[in-house]
């Protein structure tokens, strides 16, 4: 019983067609095969806009409230990506916030307190060579007494000045530490021979290099 | 929230605020109320820009914060509102009305407060002064009174209100009347309080604010506002610290609704007839709460008091006319009592119903034309109607009827009802009925209108994308332009400067801004329908 009536005209279906309002012998639409364009034809015209002074003012209107909320401080931008190298206009061209706070001042009791952002600003100088800036002068002047006292003493005792200096040197600010060191290691070779005169080979085959078919012997 | 909704939060957000605000409040909007570490997970944005933009929303009242679900001890999270963000689409009708109002004064005042958020008075004062200042001719200064006095106008008509307070856990509220520490978590849990429960929210502070405005010149312009930080830095208050503003978009809404009746009187009946509405509109003004189904009764007494005094018609006449307003299919007015020569009232719920239907009918006669808009009609009258039914009623042959109607319903317009007439439900002993509900197609078209204003932004943005080169050009040639202007150049410099652009670069560049124009001004119209719409279905909600 089931498939009977199969493939003369429509089929058979399990409601009444002419229900639907589709009599006898009327064509369906023909089936579609493929999704609605994108942009249908339109079958009529859109009415045309409104046009009169009040229309043209809230136009005027609309357009500068968009200007002019990119200039307020509510517009978030992302901080710039910051580029490879430092740049000498980086100084006098900054569009971007220099530090992450916010612009504007709200009213902090009506936010909840999370959302402030502290800045934190960086420590210029480290406070321990300051706070021994004071002592120095009176510390100098001692050591220089007392080294000028071991040196009319016999120079064998060579070591117990290199600490001397090496102290008096350290009480100093930290800012001439580079120079401390260079004159520490000058001191440490302990030697009569001028550095200049030694070569430690590390020189040696950098010419080599440059050509290399020949061998090397 | 609907897709289309969001989707336009985030582009109206995009304009307004940028691409980082847009972000997280889309995220917002669509994830419902999370806290701050969920947020920056989430989006993948450093924690400093999300606080940044969580401020702002919260400074524009697009977010609300409370305490977390799990009590008092839980972070607070934050809560974007998809209604506040669509209300800037509005913003230029606000402005107008304002100054239609209140002259350039209120004009100025509300777009301040606009722009802001919200704003303490002194603050609005000094700014509106400045500005007014500026556009006045040399020599001449606006006074603080005056813009206080339009500002205290602004109050006392409702459109500005008070912030509410805020019932945040531990800190003190900024309200008039004090709050005792244990109070303040209870309310903040349940709901966030509006700034109708404040009961000063329409008091003006007592702020004596005397003064002018200052004249801005471009010379001194960096010392101005050097000048300027430093006042706030030495924090000068003028009495009225921790009061702020903010626009009531209910009180504005009630007077475009207002607006939208008396023009649809008077263009149904006549200019008189909507006279006599507007003035009880007018009088119930201050009387009637934003979700009443009807005015206050009014007598024809008072109502013959309060015409304006240029319309003198007898009272035997405003008799006549408030009957024929009765009569009228409409029902904008009713009568509910005999007592003082009749009392009346506007019927607001049916006035609102009956302009959103006016409004799908002539969507459906501008898309589909004017005789599926007969079916429409037909259908929105009478409910119900068989195919047969429908032929017969709208006078259309069977054919035409059937294509007309099969349109209608695949565009959702128009739904189809079985009554079955078996309890087997068989589809040959089926009664299939068609039917239009004005509910869900107002819903339904109100969808396609956040969808529309959707694309036309879209399409503006991409058009600005594309000419972007040419709208820069023409910006740099414009600085050249004014700047050797100002230096005084010559005319020959000017035509010179003036022919870097190129003729057939000034047409594509006209032809752009005529088409931002349209896509701009189309945006504002297709808001008033939103505005109808959204009225309707939230005077539908609260029965």
């Amino acid at each position: 019983m089931a498939g009977r009536g199969r493939g003369r005209g429509r089929g058979q279906m399990t409601f009444n067609l002419e229900d639907l309002g589709i009599g006898r012998g009327d064509s369906l639409p023909p089936t579609t095969f493929k999704p609605s364009p994108l942009f249908p034809p339109m079958p009529v015209q859109p009415v045309p806009l409104q046009t009169g002074e009040e229309v043209e003012y809230m136009l005027a209107l609309k357009q500068e409230l968009r200007a002019a909320n990119k200039t307020l401080p509510f517009y978030i931008r992302r901080a710039a990506p910051k580029r490879d190298v430092d740049r000498y206009s980086d100084k006098y061209q900054s569009g971007e916030p220099k530090d992450s706070a916010i612009e504007w001042s709200p009213d902090w009791s009506r936010l909840p307190k999370e959302l402030c952002i502290k800045v934190r600003k960086p420590l210029a100088k480290r406070h321990p060579p300051q706070v021994k800036q004071p002592k120095k002068p009176p510390v100098g002047k001692e050591e220089i007494l007392t080294k000028l006292e071991t040196l009319e003493k016999n120079e064998e005792t060579v070591n117990s000045e290199e600490e001397e200096d090496g102290e008096k040197k350290k009480a100093n600010e930290e800012e001439e530490q580079p120079e401390e060191e260079d004159y520490e290691e000058d001191f440490e070779e302990d030697t009569d021979y001028i550095m200049s005169y030694f070569d430690n080979g590390e020189e040696f085959g950098g010419d080599s290099d440059d050509n290399m078919d020949e061998a090397t012997y | 929230m609907t897709a289309q909704e969001v989707r336009l939060c985030g582009l109206l957000l995009q304009e307004h605020f940028g691409e980082v605000v847009e972000r997280i409040g889309t995220h917002l909007l669509r994830g419902g109320a999370q806290n701050l570490r969920t947020i920056a997970n989430e989006t993948n944005t450093p924690l400093d820009l999300v606080k940044k933009s969580l401020c702002v929303l919260v400074q524009h009242g697009a977010c609300e914060f409370g305490s977390g679900r799990r009590g008092p001890g839980s972070p607070v999270e934050y809560r974007a509102s998809c209604e506040r963000v669509l209300r800037v689409l509005r913003y230029p009708r606000y402005i107008y009305t304002a100054k239609t109002l209140y002259g350039d004064t209120g004009e100025l005042i509300v777009e301040e407060v606009l722009q802001r958020g919200h704003m303490t008075m002194s603050n609005t004062v000094k700014t509106v002064a400045d500005r007014l200042t500026h556009n006045m001719e040399e020599g001449r200064s606006m006074e603080y009174s005056e813009v206080v006095s339009a500002f205290s106008k602004l109050v006392e008509t409702h459109f500005l209100q008070r912030c509410p307070p805020v019932a945040e856990m531990g800190t003190a509220a900024t309200s008039t009347t004090p709050a005792t520490p244990s109070t303040p978590a209870a309310p903040a849990s349940t709901s966030p309080p509006t700034a109708e429960s404040n009961p000063d929210c329409y008091k003006l502070p007592h702020v004596t604010l005397i003064g002018r405005g200052k004249r801005r010149r471009s010379s001194d312009d960096s010392e101005e506002q050097r000048g300027g930080k430093k006042a706030k830095m030495d924090s000068e208050s003028c009495g009225d610290e921790g009061i702020y503003w903010l626009v009531n978009f209910e009180r504005f809404h009630q007077h475009f609704r207002d607006q939208a009746i008396i023009s649809a009187v008077a263009s149904k009946l006549d200019q008189t007839s909507s006279e006599i509405v507007r003035t009880m509109l007018r009088m119930s003004e201050v009387t009637t709460t934003q979700t009443a189904a009807y005015t206050q009764p009014l007598s024809a007494n008072e109502i013959f008091r309060s015409l304006p005094p240029n319309y003198s018609i007898s009272r035997p006449i405003l008799d006549q006319y408030l009957s024929l307003l009765v009569d009228d299919p409409m029902e904008f007015v009713g009568k509910s009592g005999d007592s003082g020569g009749g009392m009346y009232v506007v019927n607001l719920q049916r006035a609102l119903a009956n302009l959103a239907r006016a409004t799908l009918e002539s969507v459906v006669q501008e898309r589909f034309g004017s005789r599926s808009a007969r079916i429409f009609r037909l259908l929105l009258r009478k409910r119900h109607l068989e195919q047969k039914q429908v032929e017969d009623f709208a006078m259309i042959p069977a054919k035409e009827a059937k294509d007309m109607l099969y349109t209608l319903l695949s565009e959702n317009l128009v739904q189809l009802q079985e009554i079955p007439k078996t309890p087997d439900h068989a589809p040959s002993r089926t009664f299939y009925l068609y039917t239009v509900n004005q509910l869900p197609t107002a819903r339904l078209l109100l969808q396609h209108c956040y969808k529309t204003v959707a694309n036309l932004i879209e399409r503006r943005l991409f058009e600005t994308k594309e000419n972007k080169r040419l709208l820069e050009k023409s910006q740099r040639i414009e600085a050249i332009l004014a700047s050797l202007q100002a230096s005084g150049a010559e005319p020959e410099q000017l035509t010179e400067v003036e022919e870097m652009i190129t003729a057939p670069e000034r047409q594509q560049l006209e032809a752009l801004r005529h088409h931002i124009n349209k896509l701009d001004s189309t945006e504002n119209q297709v808001d008033e329908t939103v505005f109808l719409l959204e009225s309707y279905i939230f005077s539908t909600k609260t029965k």
